[in-house]
């Protein structure tokens, strides 16, 4: 039988399957759909303190092998989440869950992942400074080295948890990103988020999405996320959790030959509620069909190999 | 919620972009008001569209071509079979209909009404319908409605076919309840004029359709709600539109 477990940041999970944020709220309202237990794990909606709106509507546009979307990081509210949303959660999952914080300044991300640290369902904090679809935080921290390391320096000093640095790919040289952060102190190290996109409709001659710009995500962009964990895995030594476009089993397996430790899933969640729990249970005849054994085995293999 | 395979029966237009088709399969659970999101082969988002009737594990749609993905939809054959997740959204509260109930509806807003006024039937209400349209050759389900045994009144814009003018010009005086769905601007003539609470049903583009992306969030009296989830009915009483920010 082959096996599925990999270790991340020192956390064993039982598959390397996890839903994506922003694609799953807060999980516990899915449980009517599949036991959400048998996932490797899942990151929560991106969390800010303050709650949020989001952005004007329509903030969703199809395009080719995907959608872009500006939803804007809509959530209730660190004190909401920790006192309503997460005690849901616990009385229905029984795992560590990834905790997808964001802010609009340097303190307030310091202020919520302290925040989060102390929950005890919480297994890692996933630092989201790629979010395209906000002024003044988000993205903004996550497409200069130096602002990226200053960040993770600054929360390193306040959190316990493995510390995962979400990066985007609407930048330069991801390496150098990368690189920042892994010697601010980050544990690990999770991309890509969206692609910056837009959609233009020749109808009515105007952008679709209210917002003008969205992220791109789906399946077109699996070979750009490949070729992004692919570049950073082989430069850096913390672990790698891959994203972007992955819809089956096979996805996982590339991800995790091109260095990523686990992967995450996002966009096929939308299309498809029950993609995740599919992908875990094909995983195994997946790697028999492949001869792996072990995912350890194939691990960035396609540079190690 | 549930995601299955429906066999397409049939697949005929009632006017020149108005496309009924009928699929068999597993519609239990299906209630007046729910919507179902179809997966179109090639196209990347699901369809979400409205349910118009349910009977004997035979869902009945109504949808207009207004893109790619309806325009797909319009060219399938009898046979076909689509992956489809049904049982979504909140539905229809039909406690509150009170004996006369009115219902509203406008273009491709009219067929979740049929379901609803079958309901309705169903209790014994008197039910009346106002049904708007842009013109004659845009009607479609005078009949059917009638064939229920419901009040059937027709408004056209340009006055080609019954009450010239807008639904909210036949509004009757005196109804005990008001079930509308429609265009925004309909929505809002309605919700203008009614003299009843009533439910309004919303759209709004979405991504997934069962509540994980929030990507069709819009505001309300009581915040934000997910129009695929929370919704897509509406109460009279929770509704903040769009001008009112």
């Amino acid at each position: 039988m082959a096996n599925t477990k990999v270790e991340l940041c020192g956390i064993e999970l039982d598959n390397p399957v996890i839903i994506a944020s922003g694609n799953f709220n807060y999980g516990y309202e899915f449980m009517e759909v599949f036991d959400i237990n048998m996932l490797g794990t899942f990151s929560f909606k991106g969390t800010t303190k303050e709650p949020r709106l989001g952005n004007p509507l329509p903030r969703i546009a199809e395009c080719p092998n995907g959608l872009i979307n500006s939803v804007g990081l809509q959530n209730p509210g660190m004190d909401k989440v920790i006192e309503v949303e997460l005690p849901r959660l616990r009385e229905v999952y029984h795992k560590k869950v990834m905790a997808n914080i964001c802010g609009f300044s340097l303190e307030e991300y310091v202020e919520n992942c302290a925040r989060i640290d102390k929950e005890d369902i919480v297994g890692w904090i996933e630092l989201n400074i790629s979010c395209p679809n906000v002024k003044h935080g988000g993205m903004a921290f996550g497409t200069d080295a130096k602002q990226a390391a200053d960040l993770v320096r600054a929360v390193k000093r306040v959190v316990t948890k493995p510390l995962i640095v979400k990066l985007s790919p609407n930048v330069t040289d991801i390496v150098a990103i990368a690189k920042a952060v892994e010697e601010a102190g980050a544990d690990g190290i999770s991309l890509i988020n969206t692609v910056l996109a837009m959609k233009i409709d020749i109808k009515t001659r105007k952008p679709v999405l209210a917002n003008i710009m969205g992220g791109y995500s789906g399946p077109g962009i699996f070979p750009i996320a490949v070729r992004m964990v692919y570049q950073v895995a082989s430069a850096v030594k913390i672990p790698v959790v891959g994203l972007g476009g992955v819809s089956s089993a096979e996805d996982v397996l590339e991800m995790i030959m091109a260095g990523a430790t686990a992967v995450e899933v996002g966009s096929d969640i939308l299309i498809d509620p029950l993609s995740a729990k599919r992908i875990v249970e094909d995983l195994p005849r997946v790697m028999e069909k492949y001869n792996i054994k072990d995912l350890k085995e194939i691990r960035g293999v396609a540079y190690n190999g | 919620m549930k995601d299955t395979l429906f066999t397409i029966i049939s697949n005929l237009p009632l006017t020149s972009s108005v496309y009924k088709m009928k699929l068999k399969g597993d519609t239990t659970g299906i209630k007046a008001g729910q919507f179902v999101d179809i997966r179109i082969p090639g196209r990347y988002l699901r369809r979400p569209i409205s349910v118009c009737d349910v009977q004997d594990g035979i869902l009945t749609i109504i949808y207009k071509v207004v893109g790619v993905g309806t325009e797909d939809l319009s060219l399938m054959m009898e046979g076909s079979s689509l992956k489809i997740m049904s049982e979504l959204g909140n539905g229809y509260d039909l406690s509150l209909a009170g004996e006369r109930p009115l219902l509203l509806g406008g273009g491709v807003g009219v067929p979740p009404l049929y379901y609803l006024a079958k309901e309705l039937k169903k209790m014994d209400k008197d039910v009346t319908i106002i049904l708007g349209f842009n013109n004659k050759s845009e009607i479609f389900y005078e009949e059917e409605f009638k064939a229920l045994g419901v009040k059937t009144i027709i408004t056209t814009v340009d006055g080609s076919y019954g009450i010239k003018g807008f639904v909210t010009s036949a509004m009757p005086d005196d109804y005990s309840y008001t079930y509308a769905c429609g265009p925004m601007p309909m929505l809002k003539a309605v919700y203008d004029h009614a003299k009843t609470s009533g439910q309004y049903s919303m759209e709004q583009r979405m991504g997934c359709g069962y509540g994980a992306c929030m990507g069709c969030a819009t505001p309300t009296v009581n915040g934000y709600k997910r129009v695929c989830k929370d919704g897509p009915i509406f109460y009279k009483e929770e509704i903040l539109w769009p001008t009112q920010k």
